[in-house]
């Protein structure tokens, strides 16, 4: 069935983008993370402009990650000093990003700069997820416990001072990482058009030593919050949200998330970590490719707007 | 004496106007002239009519008319761009700017091109995506540039978008002076303004003209969501902003099992 989407001015099948919400909310409620590394690349394929695809996910995410948060919420797996804190960073972070975003734009050059940002980030991160979370599969399969958290294991971070207590988290640490951690995702959130879960769930664990139990469900309140914040300042300020879209995207998103949820409780968080981090390497290598091999036409058209 | 001097006016106008050449009259009528944009559209098919009505007895002399109708779409600057390889890496290095192209152009023949009318004919009369004008942008000045690969790599482009077509055997003649056209407009046309404009053809020579008009618009549902998200983006995105979590929390009752 056709639909007409008003601000991406293009008619796509309904139940393409219900599908396409339903798997992108399923990986995001269970890795924890947003999506919008998924999302964005998949509505610019089937033929949405970038903007508004970037636009529109934001509200998508804004969704699917409520709903996820709420279902840790209910189990009390989640950290709202903690994700708080972290706000507080990224709001600035979001800030200098929009800024870059802008000035890049002025120079023609966006395109490659967010390609060559997707490709770094999501290749590094994705390798030293699988490489981590492979060491960790290897020390249970041998018998020793999985040492997730050593109490003497604190590294220079542990000695900055402006310590803060996060109850739930049960860690005592410094506020300068956390809102440091929290402008880097602001930051690259708002050049990259994605919340940023991928990256803020491996720096709570291996930065901050965030035990897994609340990490997810703190991220998603964070990229919740950000998200929120985002739709609005995309609408208010490029008119590029389209409601339709977002509201079909978040039905099947939202859907997905509860079921993501429930099959990630279910799986041990190692190899959890491992299946993300393929995940994100093989999204990190598929932009790769793109930059790196020919083009199928060296030629492509942007409309600057209407004739003067 | 005033009176006279009217009549004088009016007469030499009217000789003026009927010119001795122009013994055929054309009319195009469109089947429809508001194209409107709703939930389920995806595109449309309009057909263009025409008749010819011979004026005096010397037109029918002539021999087998031909029509070629341009569909015009709303003006944009459309800016083509070409990537190279740089340090292994595919990137935009050069572009040029179209700054007054049609975002739809359509050209609809009863006859290949060159059969009809001679090169330079066409030319002048623009007639053909290949004589039709792209202004470009070059440095501060606006020009034409022949035999400019990015200008055939924007016609390309804009072809296989199926934004630009021209076909030789689209006008159809039913009698020897009544044709229609089919005019296949795709979801991805702009909304706006669009021209048809019509010209009848006999023994190579452009005997008679009109255009034709008509507008896709967006209604109801589409258009409530174009004006809130232009003319009140704060409030769209508040709107926009609890619909997310309204949805959020209602897939999270919904699925409640513990």
């Amino acid at each position: 069935m056709q639909i007409f989407l008003p601000i991406a001015d293009i008619p796509v099948n309904i139940f393409l983008i219900l599908t396409m919400g339903f798997a992108v909310g399923f990986i995001s409620g269970m890795f924890g993370v947003g999506g919008g590394f998924l999302m964005t690349p998949l509505l610019i394929f089937i033929g949405v402009q970038p903007a508004v695809a970037v636009a529109s996910v934001t509200t998508h995410v804004a969704a699917s990650s409520f709903s996820g948060a709420t279902a840790y919420w209910r189990r009390n797996a989640l950290d709202i000093t903690l994700a708080l804190t972290l706000l507080a960073g990224g709001v600035f972070g979001s800030a200098g990003g929009v800024a870059l975003f802008t000035w890049l734009r002025a120079l023609d050059q966006l395109d490659l700069v967010i390609g060559l940002a997707y490709v770094i980030l999501l290749t590094v991160v994705g390798a030293l997820m699988i490489a981590e979370s492979a060491r960790a599969i290897d020390r249970s399969r041998r018998g020793k416990p999985v040492e997730v958290r050593r109490p003497g294991s604190h590294t220079w971070i542990h000695g900055l001072p402006l310590k803060l207590r996060f109850k739930r988290s049960k860690i005592y640490v410094s506020a300068i990482p956390v809102l440091a951690i929290g402008f880097i995702i602001g930051f690259i959130g708002a050049i990259m058009g994605i919340g940023g879960g991928f990256l803020l769930v491996p720096m709570l664990i291996y930065l901050l030593r965030v035990p897994t139990a609340t990490v997810i469900g703190t991220s998603m309140v964070l990229t919740f919050l950000t998200m929120i914040a985002a739709t609005v300042l995309h609408a208010a300020t490029n008119h590029l949200v389209d409601a339709v879209l977002a509201l079909i995207l978040m039905v099947g998103g939202t859907i997905g998330a509860q079921f993501g949820a429930q099959a990630g409780q279910r799986i041990r968080g190692e190899w959890l970590r491992l299946l993300l981090g393929l995940l994100i390497l093989s999204v990190g290598l598929r932009f790769a490719s793109q930059l790196v091999l020919p083009p199928d036409d060296v030629y492509s058209i942007r409309v600057i707007g209407p004739a003067p | 004496m005033k009176t006279a001097l009217a009549v004088v006016l009016v007469l030499a106008g009217f000789v003026v106007s009927a010119r001795p050449a122009a013994a055929e009259r054309l009319l195009a009528l469109l089947s429809n002239q508001r194209v409107l944009i709703t939930s389920n559209y995806t595109g449309v098919e309009l057909v263009l009519f025409g008749v010819v009505e011979r004026e005096g007895a010397d037109a029918a002399r002539r021999g087998p008319y031909d029509v070629v109708a341009t569909v015009t779409g709303p003006r944009e600057v459309l800016r083509t761009r070409r990537k190279e390889r740089v340090l292994g890496v595919w990137m935009n290095t050069q572009s040029r700017t179209f700054v007054d192209a049609p975002a739809y152009l359509a050209v609809l023949a009863s006859r290949p091109l060159d059969a009809m009318s001679d090169a330079e004919n066409r030319r002048k009369l623009q007639i053909g995506i290949a004589d039709t004008r792209f202004p470009e942008l070059i440095h501060h000045d606006i020009g034409e540039v022949s035999n400019d690969p990015f200008r055939a790599a924007f016609i390309d482009l804009m072809r296989d978008r199926g934004l630009y077509s021209e076909e030789a055997s689209a006008v159809i003649f039913l009698t020897p002076t009544v044709f229609r056209a089919t005019i296949a407009l795709p979801a991805e046309v702009p909304v706006g303004g669009y021209n048809v404009n019509v010209k009848l053809f006999a023994d190579g020579n452009l005997v008679a003209r009109t255009d034709a008009a008509f507008a896709i618009v967006k209604v109801g549902f589409e258009q409530l969501v174009v004006n809130a998200a232009r003319d009140h983006g704060l409030l769209y995105g508040f709107t926009t902003a609890l619909m997310a979590i309204l949805t959020g929390w209602i897939a999270s009752v919904a699925f409640r099992r513990d």
